[in-house]
């Protein structure tokens, strides 16, 4: 804190400071500020400077305290960061503690009415008569409520000099072809942005100017992504149960469906999509989907993965391929359901009793949470196994600039599945024997036109033959394929990402949405003279990368957002000889992880 | 030598291309009288095994798709939750013909979420409760259709009231609902063929004894109880749509249900009059007979005219689950439309 206020006092006195700087908007939940905050974000989008937006929200419909922060970094950082430079204090209820909680030399926007100039004089205040010009927006009070926001839009799009037509542009594209809409806030942002031009003298040193670092970038959140990976993976069952932070998952994907997967002709679906009744029904109708042959899905959070647990052991048991996304929020239990967390791992990684493992892809990126939707069906299918993939909050409910998606290049392979013909020319077919050495065997469809394709499916001790069977030879011998199965998984799974510092002496090992706050810290470590080496967990199980990475490095600390340590753990299970080698940083108050905490965290461990 | 062909059915099988792995019931077990006749049903009906899918939950009930139809692919799954499995395999692959097989525990305790919710939404298929009021393989609790006032073997006593499900499954809209018992086989096997034309859930609770735990004096689901006890509501005559034939009977006397595939369902009436396709008179029916102690058999209820799942979901002919590429994963063109609206 004291660096901050050190640094923005030069700041103050060196002059303007260029597109680097947050954000933070509090509004109540439900005032319709989600609109407004998206607009200025995208404005500052298409001045070609890279930004980041971040929701925290309650639990709870309308009413409760909301706060939008958006980074604006000339770097490319993405990370949240949580310092604040420019408060806009929108909210009553909240507006004494946020202003409390910023640095000196702080900018805090506010309704004038607040007085807010009265708790902190070390923060530079711009007064703003919002419920007067609020007035002047519209008759109608509804609407001058909702026109508020837009106000400050307008107030802060002029203090910070953001391009107008940019902001006419993330208008129209909010509210796409509602032109009422479009005129009433475009008015508002006019008449703050007018008033502010007249009213107020820029003291401040914030500015943004156009860049070109935002080129064929797209924003877009990570449960999109997720959606638009099954989408073109050509998922065939989708069934799920609301929670969040997931629900926003199967909605926007129930939309692309609609869309892109309809027959204009015939105007069938290629697709079924359940809102199930709780979510071990999800899974149930998933396993039995992808049992029957289809590409089927489902997304939950943490409270339904504790459901899923009986099930998703009999899918590994059984060996029928679905993909499960789980967009991991706070546990737990109902935890803190609007908040962000990587806490999940460990339970989704040995979903259900007994002794089991399941293939859990780890997307760091939005590009990523689109690839490895995709990745996952085929992994399923190639393993014949429910497979995990985790985000969470942070990366799927929040908006992220990203580079655009690329098609797939690779054809869809159902994996071993046998036809009649398949099955004639074999000379015969038993479901669970390891033909091939891989640990992986052949299945049938239902509908398979042979005497000799139907197999009994039981989550009960099962031979060779799909026979039952109480015989302990029997079962260690199906255990010991189901782990050769898994680790044929290692050599398939995405691989780490390892970016190797010369010189660098220790490592640092993160994965998902983590990564983001890591690349910021590795620039800040370095600054301080502390190069660090990178690899980025993609996916369980692990690879042989993991230990190379460990035996070259003194030590290496795992970071991440749970406070078991639990991607550490597992390593340590991985890697038992280098266990002494390997620290741990931890976050877990729920909201993302930010650079300057790894960095904090490291430093502190190397003194 | 001499060797007997053994008669086949439409489809040119024998009733031993029916069949499958011997039972490990309990001699005597009404769950093998019931196997019988859905063997004997697929058999006449002339069904292609493949094209068969069959399905369970857990307990002695959800053994037995294993002993019948060893051409069919069959899935037991967990215990309470063969409506959720049956519903994904359903909408992977309507073309298949879906028959699970349940029990009270499975159904009526641990399950009764998953089955209220597959009823609401008219999956297609038959579902088999087979009801002997108790928990066979954890050696004989009561379970959730147990009488009031039914007593276990030790003498304990069943205070709670019974769940009808066919009650249940009439007020949650099912389309096709009927009564049976494993000790009238000419009954069950007419129900399970009519159920097998029905497009929709067609639940039938059939009473099956068992042997061990559950068919001494003082219980309601004992053979001998059923037995002495059973009224059917109707005798019940099925006519496939590949074998039309003609009846003369005497006005009045015969009410004709034809099915969703052009069969039929011919029910000869009793001095009760009942009349199948009136939800009310299902519903206080089964109510009377609760008040009354009676033990009523037959279809408690039908109507053909109910959009199944597969319709609601609005997929075309070919099953979601071997859909092409081509179908099922969009042009590059609408990624790149996607993606411009995203920049």
């Amino acid at each position: 804190m004291k660096t901050l206020a050190a640094d923005s006092k030069k700041n103050l006195e060196q002059g303007r400071v260029v597109n680097d700087f947050s954000i933070q908007v509090a509004t109540v939940n439900g005032s319709g500020s989600q609109s407004s905050n998206s607009v200025l974000m995208r404005s500052i989008f298409q001045m070609g400077i890279p930004v980041s937006g971040k929701n925290l929200f309650p639990s709870n419909i309308a009413g409760l305290p909301t706060w939008f922060t958006i980074r604006v970094n000339k770097n490319g950082y993405v990370a949240r960061k949580s310092d604040i430079e420019i408060l806009v204090a929108m909210n009553p209820q909240t507006a004494i503690d946020d202003v409390k909680s910023l640095s000196t030399g702080a900018v805090c926007i506010s309704p004038v009415e607040l007085k807010l100039d009265a708790i902190r004089k070390d923060v530079l205040h711009y007064q703003v008569p919002f419920t007067e010009l609020a007035a002047k927006a519209s008759e109608n009070l509804k609407l001058r409520k909702l026109l508020m926001n837009m106000l400050y839009v307008g107030v802060v799009a002029e203090l910070l000099n953001i391009d107008h037509g940019q902001i006419e542009n993330s208008i129209s594209k909010q509210f796409e072809g509602k032109t009422k809409a479009i005129d009433l806030n475009l008015n508002a942002v006019k008449i703050g942005r007018e008033w502010a031009r007249e009213n107020l003298k820029k003291e401040d040193p914030y500015f943004v100017e156009p860049m070109d670092k935002t080129q064929g970038k797209i924003i877009i959140d990570g449960n999109a992504a997720c959606a638009l990976g099954s989408l073109f993976a050509g998922v065939t069952v989708v069934t799920w149960y609301p929670i969040t932070p997931s629900s926003s998952l199967c909605e926007q994907l129930i939309d692309y469906l609609k869309d892109y997967r309809i027959d204009k002709e015939t105007g069938k679906a290629s697709f079924a999509v359940i809102q199930a009744e709780d979510e071990l029904a999800a899974i149930g109708m998933a396993l039995g989907a992808g049992w029957a042959g289809a590409r089927s899905m489902t997304s939950t959070s943490g409270p339904g993965i504790s459901l899923m647990a009986e099930f998703t052991g009999y899918g590994y048991f059984t060996e029928i391929p679905t993909v499960i996304f789980d967009v991991q929020r706070v546990g737990p239990s109902t935890g803190m359901p609007t908040r962000t967390s990587q806490a999940d791992l460990i339970s989704a990684y040995t979903l259900s009793h007994g002794d089991t493992k399941h293939i859990v892809l780890l997307p760091g990126s939005i590009v990523e949470c689109y690839e490895m939707a995709g990745e996952a069906f085929e992994l399923a299918e190639q393993f014949q196994t429910p497979v995990f993939v985790l985000t969470d909050l942070d990366l799927g409910m929040n908006n992220w600039m990203s580079d655009p998606f690329e098609y797939p290049t690779k054809p869809i392979s159902r994996g071993k599945v046998m036809t009649a013909a398949d099955i004639e020319k074999a000379g015969k077919f038993e479901r669970y024997r390891d033909v091939d050495g891989d640990g992986i065997p052949y299945r049938t469809l239902p509908g398979t036109d042979h005497p000799q394709a139907a197999y009994f499916t039981r989550g009960s001790g099962h031979n060779e033959k799909a026979g039952y069977t109480e015989k302990p030879e029997d079962y260690v011998n199906l255990m010991d394929r189901l782990e050769k199965k898994f680790q044929t998984a290692r050599k398939f799974v995405p691989a780490p990402v390892v970016s190797v510092e010369k010189g660098a002496k220790i490592g640092i090992i993160a994965f998902g949405s983590s990564d983001f706050a890591v690349v910021e810290s590795r620039d800040q470590l370095k600054a301080a003279n502390i190069p660090t080496s990178y690899l980025r967990v993609r996916a369980l199980p692990f690879n042989d990368d993991l230990r190379k990475f460990v035996e070259t490095h003194d030590h290496v600390y795992v970071v991440e957002q749970n406070r078991d340590a639990q991607m550490r753990d597992l390593i340590r299970l991985e890697l038992p000889d280098l266990a002494m080698k390997i620290r741990s940083v931890k976050h877990y108050d729920g909201l993302p992880i930010d650079a300057r905490f790894v960095t904090d965290a490291i430093m502190e461990q190397e003194r | 030598m001499v060797t007997s062909t053994p008669p086949t059915n439409r489809i040119g099988l024998t009733m031993a291309d029916y069949k499958g792995a011997p039972s490990t019931l309990c001699d005597g077990c009404g769950h093998d009288a019931i196997t019988a006749q859905i063997i004997k049903a697929f058999y006449e009906l002339g069904k292609e095994p493949h094209m068969v899918a069959k399905l369970s939950g857990i307990g002695c009930s959800s053994k037995t798709p294993a002993y019948f139809l060893n051409r069919s692919h069959g899935f037991n799954s967990v215990h309470g939750r063969m409506p959720s499995v049956a519903t994904g395999v359903s909408v992977a692959n309507h073309t298949l013909s879906l028959i699970g097989v349940s029990g009270d525990g499975d159904t009526a305790s641990i399950g009764l979420g998953q089955f209220c919710h597959l009823v609401r939404r008219n999956v297609p298929m038959i579902y088999i409760v087979e009801n002997n009021g108790v928990y066979g393989l954890t050696k004989g609790q009561f379970s959730a259709t147990a009488d009031l006032g039914s007593k276990l073997k030790s003498g304990v006593m069943n205070e709670l009231p019974p769940i009808d499900l066919c009650g249940l499954a009439i007020e949650l809209g099912c389309s096709f609902v009927g009564r049976s018992f494993a000790g009238d086989p000419k009954q069950l096997v007419a129900l399970l063929k009519a159920a097998g034309s029905h497009k929709g859930t067609a639940v039938i609770d059939v009473i099956s004894p068992c042997v061990t735990f559950n068919n001494h004096e003082g219980s309601t689901k004992a053979y001998k109880y059923a037995k002495e006890m059973e009224t059917p509501l109707h005798e019940l005559g099925y006519i496939p749509f590949f074998e039309q034939i003609s009846v003369d009977y005497e006005p009045g006397t015969m009410q004709e249900v034809e099915m969703h595939d052009g069969s039929k369902i011919r029910l000869k009436k009793t001095e009760r009059n009942y009349d199948p396709t009136n939800q009310t008179q299902a519903i206080m029916t089964i109510k009377e007979a609760h008040d009354k102690k009676e033990f009523l058999t037959g279809l408690l209820y039908v109507n053909e005219s109910v959009e199944d799942f597969t319709t609601i979901m609005n997929v075309g002919d070919a099953p979601l689950a071997t859909l092409p590429q081509e179908v099922i994963r969009p042009a590059k063109s609408v990624l790149d439309e996607i993606m411009a609206g995203l920049k």
